[in-house]
C-alpha cells in the first residue's frame, strides 16, 4: 500500500474512534453493549425452544379440528381458530376503508390548520392508550349502547378502533411516498382532486397501504385484553357462524389453558402458541413479500 | 452584435414558416397585463404585460430565477396547487379572466394543457395514460380511436402501436415525453404549455420534439419555457426575455424585459440586457 | 390552418356535488379518531361518576384493602396501584439499560449492514403477543430461573412478570433512544473523534447528553406501556390484591383485576361492573400523564435538532 492509503487508513481509524479502543475499559464497554443486544435474542430463542418443546407433541390434526375439552389430551383449538378468522376478516373489512379514508383526508385534502393538527395529535395519542381501555370502550359503546351484544361484530369494531392509528400512519406514509409529479400530471389534463386521488395516487400507494393493513392485523390477532373485557368467552364448545355470535379467539383460548391448574394444559397452551406464532409469521412474510414485489421505488 | 450564423439561421426559419406574418395573428390567446405572482408574500415575477398569439409558438427565456416557470404556471392555474401562491394583475384567456372567482381551475386545465420538464407519465400502460384524461373529461366515446389519434399527433403511434398495454415507464425518455404530449393533446385543448420539455432529453429526442412542435403549431397555441436560447431561436415565433432584478425596495424578483418577434430578439434587441443575454455575455 | 372554435365557459362545475359528499365522508373518517377519544372519555366517565356516587373518592384513593366482591366490600385502590407501579418499575429497570445499550450499539457501533439485520430482529420481539410472554413468565421464568435464584419466590410473583414485561418493552425503549441518538448531528461526533476519542467516550460524553430528552421520552413511554400491560400480569403475577413491596409475592394489578371481573358474570349496573370503569379511568389518567410528559420531551428534543 502506498503512503496515501496508509495515512487514509490511519485517519479513518482515528476518525471512528477505533484506534484508541485497545484499552480494557473500552473493550469491556463494547462487550456490555453486545450483551445488551444479545439479551433480546437469547430470550427470544429460549422462548421459542421452550414453546416448541412443550407444544409440538400436541400439535396434530385433532388439535386443529377439536373443540376445547376438560380432558387435556382431547382439547382442540377449532372454535378459537374460527373465531380469530372471523374477527380478522371483519376487522380488516371495517378498518381498511376507515383507515385509508382518514389517511387520504389528512394527506390530500386537509388544510394545514389547527384543526388538522388537532386530529393528528389525537391519532398519535390513541396509539399509546392501553389496549384494555379499548375493551372498556367497546363494552360500554358497542356491547351495551349499540346493543351488539358480546358478539364478533362488537369485537371487530373494538379491534378496528385499536389498530386504526397503525393503519392510518402506514397509509399516510404510502400516500406521501407517491411523488407530486404524478398528481400534477393528472391535474394538468383537467382532473379534479378526487379523480386524481382515486385513480392515480391511491392505486400507486396501494402496496404500502396493504402492508400497513397487515401490520395492523398482526397486532389485532394477538390482542387478548380488550376482547376479554367485552365478553369474549373462554370456554366455547361451538364454532361461530355469523357476526352476531358469541366467540372466542386464539389468544384467549391460550390464556384460558395457561390459567388451568392441571399441568397437562401447559402443553396444550404451547401448541396453541405455536399455531398463533405460525399464523403471525405467515402474515408478516406476506407483508414483506408484498412490499418487495409491489412497492415502487420512486 | 449578434453573429452572422444566428442571423442567417433565423432568416431561413422565417422563410420556412411560409410567411405567417404579423398581420395574420388574429385575436391573442392570452392577454396579460401587469401580471405579478408571489409565493407567501415573496414576489417571484412582476411586470408582465404581453399578448400571446394564437397558433404560434411563444418562448419564454431568461436566466434562472427570472420567474419564467412561475409565469407559465399562472397560465393554467397550476400555481393554485402551491400554498401561499398569489397572482395579481390581469390574465385573460380568450378575453375571459382566468382568475375570476367563478372560474373552475379544473376546466381551465382541460383547455390549457401542460407538459413538464421531467417526463411524468403515470405508472400505467400507454393506453391508460391517455385514457385517464379522456375518462375524467367524459370523452369516452370511441376511446380507442381517440387514443390512437393522440398518439399519432404526438408522432408516437408507430413506435408503440404494437403493444399499447406495455408500461409507460418502459419507454425511453424521449418517448415518455411524447406520450405526455399525446396525453395533453387527447383532451382537445387549444393551448399547450411546455415547461422546459427537452431539458431532460438527449439531442436526438430533443430534435424530434422540436419537429413535433412545428407540426402542432397548426392546431394549438404553444408557450414554451426554455433555458436553451438556440432552441428558442429555432422553434419560436415570438420570444419574451425575462431576468431577475431587484426592485426599488431591493427585493429580487423576475421581470419581463422585452417581448418581440423571435428574429428581432435575437438579431436586433432593443434592451441592452436582452442583447447581453442572447449574445452569451451572461447567463 | 385549422380554425379552432373559442372554448366555452370555464365555469362549469362538473360532478362537484358528488365530490363534496366524498370529501365529507373522508373528513368523517378523520374525525372518527376524535369520536374514539370522546368515546373513551365518555364511557369511562359515565360509570366512574356513578361509582363515586357509591364510594367516596378518599376511600378509593387512600384505602389499603381492595375487595369489592367481599362482604363487607372494601374499595381502597392502593394495593392494585402499588402492584401496577412495582411491576412497571421492575420492568423499566430491566428494559432501560438493555434498551439503551442496544441503542448505543446500533447507533454508534454497528455498521449499516449489521444494523439492517439486527434492527428488524429486535422488532420481532415487539411483535410477539403478550399472552405468549405471559405464558413464558409463568411456565419458564418463574420455575426455571427465579425459583432457583431467588428463594421464597411464589408461583405467582411480581418479579417474573416485571422482568418479562421489561424484555417486552426493550424494543420500544431501544428504538426511541436510537432515533434520538441518530438525530444528533454528525459534526458533534466528528469534533470528538478528531481529538482521538474512543467510540465509548463519544457515545457516553457526546451523543447521550445531546440525545437526553429523546432518551427520557423513551423511558417514560416504556414506563407507560408497562403500566398498561394486562396479559403478562394476569397470567403470571397473581389474582389476589396484595399491598406489599416484596416482588416475590403474588399481587394483582389494576389491569389483572379488570380481566378477572370481565371473566366473571358481573351484572350490568352492579358495583363490580362500575369498579372496572373506575380503575379504567385511573389507568387512563396515569398513562395519559406519562404520554403527555413523553411528548413534551420529544418536543424539546426536536426543537434542538430540527
Amino acid at each position: 500500500m502506498n503512503a496515501v492509503a496508509v495515512a487514509g487508513k490511519a485517519a479513518s481509524s482515528i476518525a471512528t474512534g477505533k484506534r484508541a479502543e485497545r484499552s480494557l475499559r473500552a473493550m469491556v464497554f463494547t462487550l456490555l453493549l453486545l450483551l445488551c443486544m444479545l439479551v433480546g435474542f437469547v430470550v427470544l430463542t429460549t422462548l421459542l425452544v421452550d414453546v416448541l418443546q412443550k407444544g409440538i407433541g400436541h400439535l396434530n390434526r385433532e388439535f386443529l379440528t377439536n373443540l376445547d375439552s376438560r380432558i387435556a389430551s382431547r382439547a382442540g383449538i377449532y372454535p378459537a381458530l374460527l373465531g380469530s378468522l372471523w374477527l380478522m376478516g371483519l376487522t380488516a373489512a371495517i378498518s381498511f376503508p376507515l383507515g385509508i379514508g382518514a389517511a387520504v383526508y389528512l394527506e390530500e385534502f386537509a388544510p394545514r390548520n389547527r384543526f388538522t393538527a388537532f386530529l393528528e395529535v389525537n391519532i398519535a395519542n390513541l396509539a399509546a392508550v392501553p389496549s384494555i381501555i379499548y375493551g372498556l370502550l367497546g363494552l360500554a359503546v358497542f356491547v351495551r349502547a349499540m346493543e351488539m351484544g358480546r358478539s364478533i361484530l362488537a369485537g371487530a369494531m373494538t379491534l378496528t378502533l385499536l389498530i386504526l392509528p397503525v393503519v392510518i400512519v402506514a397509509s399516510r406514509e404510502a400516500l406521501r411516498a407517491v411523488p407530486d409529479y404524478i398528481r400534477h400530471g393528472a391535474y394538468a389534463v383537467g382532473a379534479t382532486q378526487w379523480q386524481t386521488v382515486w385513480r392515480q395516487t391511491l392505486p400507486a400507494a396501494l402496496p404500502g397501504t396493504m402492508t400497513g393493513m397487515i401490520l395492523g392485523l398482526s397486532r389485532a390477532i394477538g390482542e387478548t385484553a380488550p376482547l376479554i373485557t367485552l365478553g369474549a368467552l373462554t370456554y366455547v364448545n361451538f364454532a361461530p357462524t355469523g357476526p352476531l355470535d358469541r366467540f372466542t379467539a386464539m389468544p384467549i383460548q391460550i390464556f384460558n389453558w395457561v390459567s388451568r391448574p392441571q399441568s397437562e394444559y401447559q402443553q396444550v397452551a404451547a401448541a396453541g402458541i405455536i399455531l398463533l406464532l405460525a399464523v403471525l409469521l405467515t402474515m408478516n412474510a406476506v407483508a414483506i413479500f408484498l412490499r418487495n414485489r409491489y412497492e415502487r421505488k420512486w | 452584435m449578434v453573429s452572422e450564423e444566428t442571423r442567417v439561421r433565423v432568416d431561413v426559419e422565417a422563410l420556412r414558416r411560409g410567411g405567417k406574418g404579423e398581420d395574420e395573428l388574429g385575436e391573442p390567446v392570452f392577454q396579460l397585463r401587469d401580471l405579478e405572482a408571489s409565493y407567501s408574500g415573496k414576489t417571484a415575477v412582476r411586470g408582465v404585460t404581453m399578448d400571446i398569439p394564437r397558433n404560434r409558438i411563444t418562448a419564454l427565456i431568461g436566466p434562472s430565477g427570472c420567474g419564467k416557470s412561475t409565469l407559465i404556471r399562472c397560465l393554467n392555474r397550476m400555481n393554485d396547487l402551491i400554498p401561499g401562491a398569489k397572482v395579481e394583475g390581469t390574465a385573460l384567456y380568450h378575453s375571459q379572466d382566468l382568475y375570476d372567482p367563478a372560474v373552475d381551475p379544473v376546466e381551465v386545465r382541460r383547455h390549457i394543457g401542460m407538459v413538464f420538464q421531467k417526463p411524468n407519465p403515470f405508472p400505467k400502460s400507454i393506453h391508460e395514460n391517455i385514457a385517464f384524461g379522456l375518462r375524467v373529461n367524459k370523452m369516452t366515446d370511441e376511446l380507442g380511436h381517440r387514443v390512437e389519434r393522440a398518439l399519432r399527433a404526438a408522432a408516437l403511434w408507430d413506435e408503440v402501436k404494437r403493444d399499447l398495454k406495455q408500461n409507460a415507464l418502459a419507454l425511453s425518455g424521449g418517448q415518455q415525453q411524447r406520450l405526455c404530449i399525446a396525453r395533453a393533446i387527447a383532451v382537445e385543448p387549444d393551448t399547450i404549455l411546455m415547461d422546459e420539455p427537452c431539458s431532460a432529453l438527449d439531442p436526438i429526442a430533443t430534435a424530434r420534439i422540436e419537429d413535433l412542435m412545428g407540426e402542432l403549431k397548426d392546431r394549438y397555441s404553444i408557450v414554451i419555457v426554455t433555458h436553451n436560447m438556440q432552441q428558442a431561436a429555432r422553434v419560436s415565433d415570438r420570444t419574451a426575455f425575462l431576468t431577475a432584478e431587484a426592485d426599488e425596495a431591493g427585493h429580487r424578483s423576475g421581470l419581463l424585459v422585452e417581448y418581440d418577434r423571435t428574429d428581432v430578439i435575437f438579431t436586433n434587441p432593443e434592451d441592452k440586457r436582452t442583447e447581453d443575454y442572447v449574445t452569451g455575455r451572461f447567463g | 390552418m385549422a380554425e379552432r372554435a373559442i372554448p366555452v365557459s370555464l365555469t362549469r362545475r362538473r360532478r362537484r356535488r358528488g365530490e363534496q359528499l366524498i370529501k365529507v365522508a373522508l373528513l368523517l373518517c378523520g374525525v372518527l379518531s376524535v369520536a374514539t377519544t370522546l368515546g373513551i372519555i365518555g364511557s369511562l366517565a359515565f360509570e366512574t361518576v356513578s361509582f363515586f356516587q357509591v364510594v367516596p373518592v378518599t376511600t378509593y384513593l387512600t384505602g389499603t384493602q381492595w375487595g369489592p366482591t367481599f362482604t363487607p366490600p372494601s374499595f381502597g385502590v392502593l394495593p392494585l396501584v402499588s402492584a401496577t407501579v412495582l411491576i412497571a418499575f421492575i420492568g423499566i429497570v430491566v428494559a432501560f439499560p438493555i434498551g439503551l445499550g442496544s441503542a448505543i450499539y446500533l447507533s454508534e457501533y454497528a455498521s449499516p449492514r449489521v444494523r439492517k439485520v439486527l434492527k428488524p430482529a429486535l422488532e420481532v420481539l415487539a411483535g410477539i403477543p403478550t399472552v405468549v410472554f405471559g405464558y413464558f413468565a409463568l411456565t419458564f421464568v418463574t420455575p426455571t430461573v427465579l425459583e432457583r435464584i431467588v428463594p421464597g419466590t411464589n408461583v405467582f410473583n411480581a418479579l417474573s412478570a416485571g422482568v418479562v414485561i421489561g424484555i417486552m418493552i426493550v424494543p420500544l425503549v431501544a428504538s426511541l433512544s436510537e432515533d434520538a441518538m441518530r438525530a444528533v448531528p454528525f459534526n458533534l461526533r466528528e469534533a470528538a473523534y478528531g481529538m482521538g476519542a474512543t467510540r465509548r467516550t463519544v457515545a457516553t460524553r457526546v451523543v447521550i447528553p445531546a440525545a437526553l430528552s429523546g432518551i427520557a421520552a423513551g423511558f417514560i413511554l416504556g414506563l407507560s406501556r408497562a403500566i398498561g400491560e394486562t396479559m403478562i400480569v394476569a397470567i403470571a403475577a397473581g389474582q389476589i390484591p396484595n399491598l406489599t413491596a416484596d416482588p416475590r409475592a403474588p399481587m394483582e394489578t389494576m389491569t389483572a383485576y379488570i380481566v378477572q371481573i370481565s371473566l366473571g358474570d358481573a351484572p350490568y349496573g352492579s358495583i363490580e361492573y362500575k369498579t372496572i370503569f373506575a380503575l379504567g379511568t385511573t389507568l387512563f389518567l396515569m398513562t395519559l400523564g406519562l404520554n403527555v410528559a413523553s411528548y413534551r420531551f420529544v418536543r424539546r428534543f426536536r426543537e434542538r435538532y430540527e
